[in-house]
């Protein structure tokens, strides 16, 4: 559809005829503009445009959860979204979650429970599983595995992922 | 604990080195990489499983926007190949499977090249295709390769047999299996069937190549074996090694399938065909099932003798593979799996037949623990089947012919006190699962009321390394400035835990913190020291044992400096907390960072130099299997090991929920605690996979049917089992790393064997085909049911032996 109507879905924006697209987003806090053109994904748009290669394709099509970043604070796969969607929102990726070179709880948890082994799901994995703590800090086991099973992983097997989780879980708990 | 040695390091539940990188995204794969002028390539695949190209038509593909290069088959003059050199790097005058590139394109964007590829024209003519290996064997079956002849291959090792269809005929013999037959008590028959399926790292298949000025060329892959792609890729263009420069960086798994050669030689062409610029090539997770390498198939059958008292005297295997349109490792799998063919089991009588069929169908390649899982899908099923025609509990029955020492393997190897206890693993899982023998027709019955049954299940498994005789490890351990060190190997980790392994080594052997040991994450045959391959469980195992000999080399050099210096004896000097001191003075002392980069004295005048340890190690005593026999020293280190399962069926869907699974391994000496317990738990996953959903589907034109995650399940979060246990036994190897022995593959192994024994026990049906999804359970259900039903109450009639019987096997 934007292909046919662009001026009157995103007034403003268009710089090659119904085509390319001007996007405004935010990106682990900072304001971003690029240009994308209609078809591409906000996982392209992250990748090949503000080279933050930490989501990964593993599928393409909505199946694998190796792409997933958060959107307006919800996991989604970036595969599945048109950068365009993605206009004026605000997106979190996995190179933003660390502040200052201080790894998050759970990115430290991830590494300290061998929850990490070859890495290539393990963006996603950490984006779906924050916003799962994030919505629900204090998650117990059934929910935590419902989080992550859109996030395949074929080496760890998940456990050692489903203990770091929950280890952040009841560590939030403590610190109360 | 093999020794009562203290280990600083080894042992520890030392955390993955590259956990900040991969945690924070900076991780650098080979799919996150561009180059200037980068260009994509795209490939057009065959939509036959077998056809003739009649014409190519690319003249409208050439003028694409955006093209820079087409390439099709016939302008290719190279093979390609690891131990049968029988691959074209585009399809030819036939395409051999459905998915097979017959086009190449090159152009600015990936798009760019996918339009160019809908414009290729091209003609075919379906030709019959071998479908099923059995099929493939009958001297009526048309030839997959009917130059067979020509093709050069490892010669003294692999069999091939022109004018069929067979790219390998492995034999083992031990004894004279018809005179024991002829003497058994007990004489049983089973066949199986394992289907094809797909390793599925997360990260598809994905390089970039760069043809430069003199022949020059520069590799970036998502490989196992940076030194493997240089040598076939060597071998096949004709470029000499030196000029080949391999970059292996962070890769997104393997598991088998990033092993040997895949797509680089498709790069290079066509990077050279636009003018020298880099090409990428990543698969879509479509290609990466359709085009790229699998598990092959396998149809196994077995003819077993036992006594009386339940001792095994004679065993007949054969084992067809379904080797796909390829040798590439599938000649390797039909070797390994039949000198481990008969199970950790003492046989004396026993006669293999392992071949390998080329057949119509995506080609197979290694696949975490290759050959064996499924080998012993079929073995542990026979195992249980053969108890229960004896009376026997099948604990008690493997109890009575598992290996121990002094036992001789079927290639004539013999158990001593250090290969490894089977034995113990088998209790251990029996132990954790609560077997109490399998349950009677009427316990079953009385269960079935409730809807879901519930049923126990052991198997064993061994594995040994499958590689050359001359498989060959080296290290290099070089200092920094500030006394760090850089740890040189060309391994690859893709997600096993080797590098944290090896560091662990260094630091215990340079007696120095973990902390100051690093692995760079990027191998390159230009800077690290060569290696032959990342698989088979032989990293850690002959990498620790590089890294203890380099370690050994670099503390001669920084004591050789110290002596001069300390003015002592180098034997009476000592290495601890980064120092050498004399033994007795320990006073005397200078600290590493005053010697590696060479000793100044206070006058300016200075000694030694910058220290590099170097050290390797090559697999010892290993020989050739004869091959009319089979008979040899194939095995660097077996370890053994047995799972155990509870499951509950659910009778209305022939759902399986695993409650329990125990895992038992040998592993000799624990060398990084954390990633054991990742590797067993991450395979034994893996291994549920083939046990329960995976398998490739293909159409009766050949087609395969489910390249894609909707299709094809691979184990989620949601597919765990309620309880999962692993122990570890540790009997030390004598030559292994601090005891050490192999082990990344061996937890997938006999999963399946466990699960379908477990289901026998809780239904009373055998399952002889993988996966047991529910559909399969179901049907078995309902099969049972309305036999039984014209049954007299109580008499079990056991199911027809295997519902594959239609071909020749
Ligand atoms: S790449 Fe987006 S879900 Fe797989
Ligand atoms: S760690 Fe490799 S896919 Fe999850």
């Amino acid at each position: 559809m934007f292909d046919e109507t662009p001026q009157n879905t995103l007034p403003g924006a268009i710089k090659l005829p119904g085509a390319v697209y001007t996007i405004s987003v935010e990106v682990n806090g900072k304001a971003c503009t690029e240009e994308a053109p209609a078809q591409m994904t906000l996982l392209q748009f992250l990748r090949e445009r503000l080279f933050l290669t930490g989501a990964k394709e593993g599928c393409g099509v909505g199946e694998c959860g190796a792409c997933t970043v958060l959107l307006n604070g919800r996991a989604v796969d970036a595969c599945l979204v048109l950068a365009v969607e993605a206009d004026q929102a605000s997106v979190r990726t996995v190179e933003g979650e660390a502040r200052d070179g201080e790894l998050t709880l759970l990115q430290r948890a991830f590494i300290e429970h061998g929850a990490v082994q070859c890495g290539f799901c393990t963006s996603g994995m950490l984006l779906s599983a924050q916003s799962l703590l994030e919505s629900n800090p204090h998650p117990n086991r059934e929910e935590i595995v419902e989080a992550i099973s859109g996030n395949l992983c074929r080496c760890t097997g998940y456990v050692q992922i489903l203990e770091a989780i929950e280890a952040v879980g009841e560590g939030m708990e403590e610190g109360g | 604990m093999s020794a009562d040695q203290d280990y600083k390091y080894i042992g520890k539940g030392i955390s993955r080195l590259d956990g900040p990188e991969k945690v924070t995204g900076s991780a650098m794969f080979v799919h996150d990489m561009t180059l200037p002028g980068m260009l994509y390539g795209k490939m057009v695949k065959s939509p036959h499983a077998c056809a003739r190209i009649v014409s190519i038509d690319i003249s409208e593909a050439e003028k694409s926007p955006g093209v820079r290069a087409v390439l099709v088959g016939r302008e290719l003059p190279y093979k390609v190949g690891i131990y049968m050199i029988d691959k074209d790097i585009l399809a030819k005058e036939v395409a051999r499977y459905h998915g097979e590139p017959v086009v190449a394109i090159a152009a600015q964007s990936e798009l760019a090249a996918e339009e160019a590829c809908a414009k290729v024209k091209i003609v075919w003519e379906a030709l019959p295709a071998v479908l099923d290996p059995r099929e493939g064997l009958s001297p009526a079956a048309p030839l997959v390769h009917p130059e067979l002849a020509s093709y050069s291959y490892m010669k003294g090792v692999f069999q091939p047999q022109p004018g069929t269809n067979i790219s390998h005929h492995q034999k083992i013999r031990k004894g004279d299996v018809e005179i024991a037959l002829a003497k058994a008590d007990v004489v049983w028959e089973a066949k199986f069937y394992n289907p094809p399926v797909q390793h599925v790292a997360m990260e598809t298949h994905t390089c970039i190549a760069q043809a430069l000025p003199g022949s020059q060329v520069q590799i970036w892959t998502s490989a196992q074996s940076p030194f493997t792609v240089r040598n076939l890729f060597s071998a096949c263009f004709g470029i000499p090694h030196q000029n080949i420069r391999v970059h292996v960086p962070y890769v997104g798994g393997g598991f088998g399938g990033k092993a040997g050669i895949h797509l680089e030689p498709l790069a290079y062409l066509l990077s050279q065909k636009a003018g020298g610029r880099p090409v990428k090539l990543t698969m879509t997770r479509e290609e990466e099932f359709g085009a790229m390498p699998s598990r092959q198939g396998l149809y196994s059958q077995f003819t077993t003798g036992a006594t009386r008292e339940g001792k095994i005297i004679s065993l007949v295997a054969k084992y067809i593979w379904d080797a796909g349109a390829y040798a590439d490792y599938g000649v390797n799998v039909g070797r390994a799996a039949s000198y481990s063919g008969a199970g950790p089991y003492e046989i004396p009588n026993c006669h293999i037949d392992s071949l390998v069929v080329y057949t119509n169908k995506v080609f197979g390649t290694a696949y975490r623990g290759f050959g064996h899982l499924e080998a012993l899908w079929g073995i542990e099923r026979n195992m249980d089947i053969g108890a229960r025609r004896l009376g026997l509990d099948p604990v008690e029955f493997r109890r009575r012919n598992v290996l121990r020492p002094g036992a001789k393997t079927i290639t004539g190897e013999t158990v001593t006190e250090h290969t490894g206890r089977v034995d113990l693993c088998l209790e251990k899982v029996a132990e954790e699962i609560g077997w109490n023998g399998i349950q009677t027709e009427e316990e079953r019955a009385q269960a079935m009321a409730g809807g879901k049954v519930r049923g126990k299940g052991v198997a064993l498994l061994h594995k040994a390394p499958a590689m050359p005789v001359f498989t060959s490890s080296a290290a290099l351990l070089k200092f920094n400035e500030n006394g760090s060190v850089d740890l040189l190997t060309s391994i690859i980790d893709y997600g096993q835990g080797t590098y944290t392994a090896l560091a662990q080594a260094a630091a215990e052997e340079l007696k120095m913190p973990i902390e100051r040991i690093q692995v760079p994450w990027e191998s390159d045959t230009a800077m690290t020291p060569y290696d032959w391959q990342t698989v088979a469980s032989r990293g850690a195992f002959m990498g620790c044992k590089a890294v203890i000999a380099a370690a050994r080399d670099a503390l001669q050099q920084i004591k050789e400096t110290a002596s001069q210096v300390l003015r002592a004896p180098v034997e009476e000097l000592v290495c601890r907390d980064e120092v050498v001191f004399v033994a007795h003075r320990p006073e005397e002392c200078l600290s590493y960072r005053e010697v590696v980069m060479g000793y100044s004295y206070p006058n300016g005048n200075s000694i030694g130099g910058p220290v590099i340890g170097r050290g390797h190690y090559i697999a010892q005593g290993l020989t050739h299997l004869d091959l009319e026999t089979g008979q040899g020293l194939p095995a660097l280190d077996w370890t053994y090991g047995a799972h155990g399962a509870e499951i509950e069926v659910d009778l209305d869907t022939g759902e399986i929920t695993v409650l329990n699974l125990a895992t038992a391994l040998d592993v000799g000496q624990v060398l990084n605690a954390q990633s054991l317990r990742g590797q067993i738990i991450g395979g034994v996953v893996q291994g549920l996979g083939s046990a329960l959903l995976e398998e490739f589907r293909f159409s009766p034109q050949g087609r395969l049917l489910n390249a894609g995650f909707v299709d094809y399940k691979i184990p989620t979060s949601k597919d765990l089992p309620r309880k999962m246990s692993q122990h570890i036994i540790l009997t030390e190897q004598l030559d292994g790393p601090y005891g050490a022995r192999g082990v990344a593959e061996h937890p997938m192994i006999s999963v399946p064997g466990a699960i379908g024994n477990a289901l026998y026990d809780a239904l009373g049906i055998d399952f002889f085909e993988l996966p047991l999804n529910a559909e399969r359970v179901w049907l078995g259900i309902q099969r049972k049911r309305s036999e039984t039903q014209d049954t007299l109450p109580g008499a079990i009639k056991l199911p027809r032996a295997i519902h594959l019987d239609k071909g020749g096997a």
